[in-house]
């Protein structure tokens, strides 16, 4: 018998600037059988999201070949629904309109349309607020009519891309305990769900099977079976264990050296933007009690209250400055770190300075080439076109910016932003 | 299979959703219908008459000139408003029509969107010379040829923007949305209609009302126009205006003043305000808005039930419309092939040789160097009127407009009085100087220049005005606990925040002035004609000749100008103000 949903080798790459396009999955197989929820757990940028929209049929693979019950997808599948991160509700239609616009599309009758809308408003609780606009609803209930919108059409599985990422923590925790008692109770008119998060906890409470991804490139690094009966808790010890489990997981590298997350090498090595700030905030909260220089990152993001997602690029940033080590799903801070948080503002900025020109290649190019010009001044676009043979323009200029913040925090070298020129000047 | 079909049963909404029985009301008329059936069906019968009236023989305007009757005076003004409401209708298919073409191929993109910038910027008046020769062959010995090339000039002066805008939002689609109705199977049609429509709503609404403000402007002065020897007077209030102005009939000018008035109010308050009001649904905005547009005709409509559930009905009947959703089921777009766009690029190119090839022919035969240049040098003195008047304009409104726009309560009483200003047409006005600087013999060549920006300043308030609003409290705040004062306040807090406003403001009144320009530097009162030395003029001048090759030598060395003027300083100066002074 043919598999629900039946993913072969998809490789996925988006053109950069020049050379080689970038490889954003590599090889992705999967299966999906019927009654099961399979959650698609990595960082941003794993290139989760895209595997989704091709199994949609929104995006066509580079390579490779999707088949729901058999048929080959080729364009928006009708066996599938999604439920989008941002919503994408339609701010101009009611939630009934909202609820109807797929069965619109496919022609079904006023009356036969209005019939199962109604329906399905009232499975997923929004009884009363036909009429209402979304931008009369709250983040929970918008995402509510996301799922109705989906739900109503009936389809074989229900795609959820992030579905409750953009809702505060105690409304995305109802929704996904009402959306678990529904599909306990079999009372949702679909096959399986398939769920893309960056949330361990959230994979691990709702998932059936999770499918691990390592970033640059999308691959399936493991597939972990999570057998805890429904409704599971967060406080169970064996839900602890698993989540811990998966952290170690994707902080490591198959061969088991710590993974370096930036994608490129060299000057071409594509940096987050981040605020020196956050990274001198993460290194002393490591550094004080009750972690003492040695954090375990569940619960480090659990006091932190920052999701994988935020709190990973800041992590690595300080492993690739040397200020600490990513290992094991621990963070634990070098010796240089311990120095950082002891030093006053003026130390920090030179201790941050030595390690910003000796471990960023790219910070050291551009105050190499300042150094060797007499008039020690350089143009923004000089750096930003070498950028650009390696990465697209959007992460060319995200790169720089990074650059720009640490090198100005490091007093390395100043930029003007009117000019776009980078100079030795001491802004005074 | 075992999960389908278990909704939980549902009995409430059986009867259908045309009726509206589960929102409580019925088919039963009230007070607010019987109002509203009474405004449609005048509509109806005044949209009626003038068309009748608009068809009707050419010979009937020599047997029925245009008189100075004030009882003809409500005649007139409906006939003022038909040729406004055709030219609307006629921008508004083709904005649909071009703007959705140039979204969704790229290769009509690359004609229409450069088409459309320069034409932004062509004066509109010079095209009236040739269409007016065109439209009264094309119907001969019928009212339809003036007609048209009338509408065809209100038409000229509002279609490009509006194409323009829709364009960009058709572009500027959310992309989240975009999946949604691609995932949902929307047919091209239903994603028109349920996506981009909708999502283009407020800014091409807004477009339009400017472009509305634009448009009195143009249908007083296309009203009557002589071309050579082909004079047309069609009846409206620009032909008035013209038959007052011949007969030096101040009363007859003040009473074109007054109709003028009471037609935009009208048009505003029973046509824009209510779309606005209703449009304001469209906004793109996940939040609800503090300030919302109100209007007393969209309430009416609101409030009236038959009427609406009518109009429900008829919006139900249009869903029988064709869709298919497997229509909406092609796949990506392939990469074209780069030699089809080449030699796309190439036919596009020859054809634009062709055209430059016949339009030197023809100014060749008549007209030498010398003309070029002497078109030129006019060219640079109204040019030069046009930065003077600017500045002037701007050093009196950029104070007021701050000044009004911090009163939030003042503010939202100046700015339907400066939009209104905005709307109506200058020219209605001229008359009245000319009257001045002839009475107290002024030089034309400075005193009928104030005439250019008599329209389009208080684009330069009304915008000044919506930027001081906006201006954020916090950062006002904080300039008066640091004592920031007199020329530090300007310079370092509010000029910075509302150039961008100021710019586009300052932008649309530059483009306005120089189309002013040709009915501006030439002033007549009864037969005492006044003269302003530059291209307006020169343009005038020719067009009354038949002087076609000259009009088109103007035309030209305007348009250059416009664009120049638009690329080398607004367009920098917008991109700067975006990028440094937006305040979001």
């Amino acid at each position: 018998m043919d598999a629900l949903l039946q993913v072969d080798g998809v490789r996925q790459r988006y053109p950069k600037g020049s050379g080689e396009p970038l490889l954003v999955l590599d090889g992705v197989s999967l299966r999906m059988r019927e009654n099961e929820i399979v959650s698609l757990l990595g960082r941003s940028g794993c290139g989760k999201s895209s595997l989704l929209r091709i199994i949609a049929g929104l995006l066509p693979a580079s390579e490779g070949h999707v088949a729901i019950e058999g048929h080959t997808v080729d364009g928006p599948a009708e066996q599938v629904a999604m439920v989008f991160q941002s919503f994408a509700l339609f701010p101009w239609l009611t939630v009934l309109e909202n609820v109807e616009i797929g069965l619109e599309a496919q022609g079904v009758v006023a009356a036969e349309r209005h019939r199962r809308a109604i329906a399905a408003i009232d499975l997923i609780g929004l009884d009363g607020y036909e009429s209402a606009y979304p931008k009369e609803l709250s983040g929970g209930m918008r995402q509510r009519v996301g799922l109705a919108r989906a739900l109503v059409v009936h389809p074989k599985v229900l795609l959820m891309d992030e579905p409750f990422s953009a809702l505060d923590v105690l409304t995305a925790e109802t929704l996904r305990t009402d959306l678990l008692d529904l599909w306990g109770e079999g009372r949702m008119p679909i096959s399986s769900i398939l769920l893309v998060t960056h949330n361990i906890e959230e994979a691990v409470l709702m998932s059936d099977r999770i499918l691990v991804f390592s970033s640059n490139p999308g691959r399936i690094v493991a597939e972990i079976p999570v057998s805890l009966p429904q409704p599971r808790n967060r406080l169970d010890p064996t839900f602890r264990q698993l989540v811990d489990d998966i952290y170690a997981l994707m902080t490591a590298k198959p061969g088991g050296r710590p993974q370096v997350g930036f994608p490129g090498t060299g000057i071409a090595m594509l940096l987050p933007l981040l605020s020196p700030n956050l990274l001198a905030g993460l290194l002393e909260a490591v550094a004080a009690e009750p972690y003492r220089g040695h954090a375990d990152l569940p619960a480090l993001a659990g006091s932190l209250q920052m999701e994988i997602d935020d709190l990973f690029p800041v992590a690595e940033t300080l492993q690739l400055l040397r200020f600490a080590e990513l290992a094991e799903g621990d963070l634990r801070l070098s010796d240089a770190g311990r120095r950082f948080v002891d030093l006053d503002q003026d130390g920090r900025k030179r201790l941050f300075a030595q390690h910003l020109l000796a471990y960023v290649p790219l910070a050291a190019h551009v105050k190499r080439v300042l150094d060797e010009r007499g008039t020690h001044r350089a143009p923004a676009s000089r750096f930003r076109d070498e950028l650009e043979d390696h990465m697209s323009e959007q992460f060319a200029d995200q790169t720089l910016r990074a650059v720009i913040t640490w090198g100005r925090y490091a007093e390395a070298f100043a930029y003007d932003e009117a000019t776009g020129i980078f100079s030795l000047d001491d802004p005074g | 299979m075992a999960r389908r079909d278990r909704y939980r049963l549902n009995l409430s909404p059986l009867l259908g959703p045309f009726l509206g029985l589960g929102r409580g009301e019925g088919l039963r008329p009230n007070l607010y219908d019987l109002a509203l059936f009474i405004l449609i069906a005048a509509a109806f019968v005044m949209l009626a008459h003038g068309a009748r009236e608009m068809a009707g023989p050419v010979l009937k305007l020599t047997a029925e000139p245009v008189t100075l009757d004030p009882a003809n005076l409500p005649e007139y003004a409906l006939r003022t408003v038909l040729r406004m409401f055709a030219a609307i209708l006629a921008s508004l298919l083709f904005t649909f029509v071009v703007a959705t073409l140039a979204a969704k191929s790229r290769r009509a993109e690359l004609v229409i969107i450069p088409a459309l910038d320069i034409l932004q910027s062509v004066p509109v008046l010079g095209f009236l010379t040739f269409t007016v020769v065109y439209f009264l062959n094309l119907f001969p010995n019928s009212q339809l040829g003036p007609e048209c090339a009338a509408i065809f000039a209100i038409f000229t002066s509002q279609a490009w923007n509006m194409a323009f805008s829709f364009y960009q939002s058709l572009r500027t689609v959310p992309a989240d949305l975009d999946e949604a109705s691609r995932h949902f199977g929307l047919s091209p049609w239903l994603r028109f209609w349920r996506l981009e429509a909708p999502f283009a709503a407020p800014g091409l609404i807004w477009n339009t009302m400017m472009s509305m403000s634009g448009g009195w402007f143009f249908v007083v002065a296309s009203e009557a126009i002589t071309v050579g020897n082909t004079t047309v007077k069609l009846p409206g209030i620009g032909s008035w205006l013209a038959l007052a102005i011949d007969a030096r009939d101040v009363k007859a000018v003040l009473l074109a003043v007054g109709t003028m008035a009471a037609v935009i109010l009208a048009y505003d308050q029973l046509l824009f305000r209510p779309i606005v009001a209703w449009a304001d649904k469209f906004r793109f905005e996940q939040t609800a808005a503090q300030l919302q547009p109100k209007s007393w005709v969209y309430d009416l409509w609101r409030r009236a039930r038959l009427v609406r559930r009518l109009a429900d009905l008829l919006g139900a009947a249009t869903a029988f419309l064709p869709r298919r959703r497997h229509a909406a089921r092609r796949r990506a777009s392939r990469p074209t092939s780069r030699l089809a766009d080449i030699a796309w690029l190439a036919v596009v190119l020859l054809a634009v040789a062709w055209a430059l090839w016949r339009i030197v022919e023809f100014v060749d035969v008549t007209l030498g160097p010398r003309d070029v240049l002497q078109a030129a040098g006019l060219g640079l003195i109204t040019l030069v009127r046009v930065a003077v008047l600017i500045a002037l304009a701007s050093l009196v409104w950029v104070p007021i407009g701050v000044w009004v726009g911090l009163r939030p309560w003042l503010a939202t009483r100046v700015q339907p009085v400066a939009q209104f200003l905005a709307a109506f047409p200058a020219n209605v006005l001229f008359p009245i100087a000319v009257v001045a600087i002839v009475h107290w013999r002024l030089n034309p060549n400075i005193w009928l220049s104030p005439l250019m920006v008599l329209g389009t300043q208080w684009y330069i308030l009304f915008n000044v005005i919506a930027g001081a609003s906006a201006f954020p409290t916090d950062l006002r705040e904080a300039a008066s606990l640091f004592h920031l004062r007199s020329w530090q306040w300007w310079r370092k807090v509010i000029l910075p925040g509302i150039l961008p406003y100021y710019v586009t403001g300052a932008l649309t009144a530059s483009g306005g002035s120089w189309n002013a320009s040709i009915v501006a530097e030439v002033a007549s009162w009864g037969d005492t004609r006044l003269e302003a030395v530059g291209l307006g003029s020169y343009i005038a001048n020719a067009t009354a000749a038949g002087d076609y090759a000259r009009v088109v030598l103007g035309i030209g060395v305007m348009s250059v100008l416009v664009v120049s003027c638009n690329r080398l300083i607004w367009r920098p100066l917008y991109r700067l103000a975006e990028r440094r002074y937006r305040l979001s």
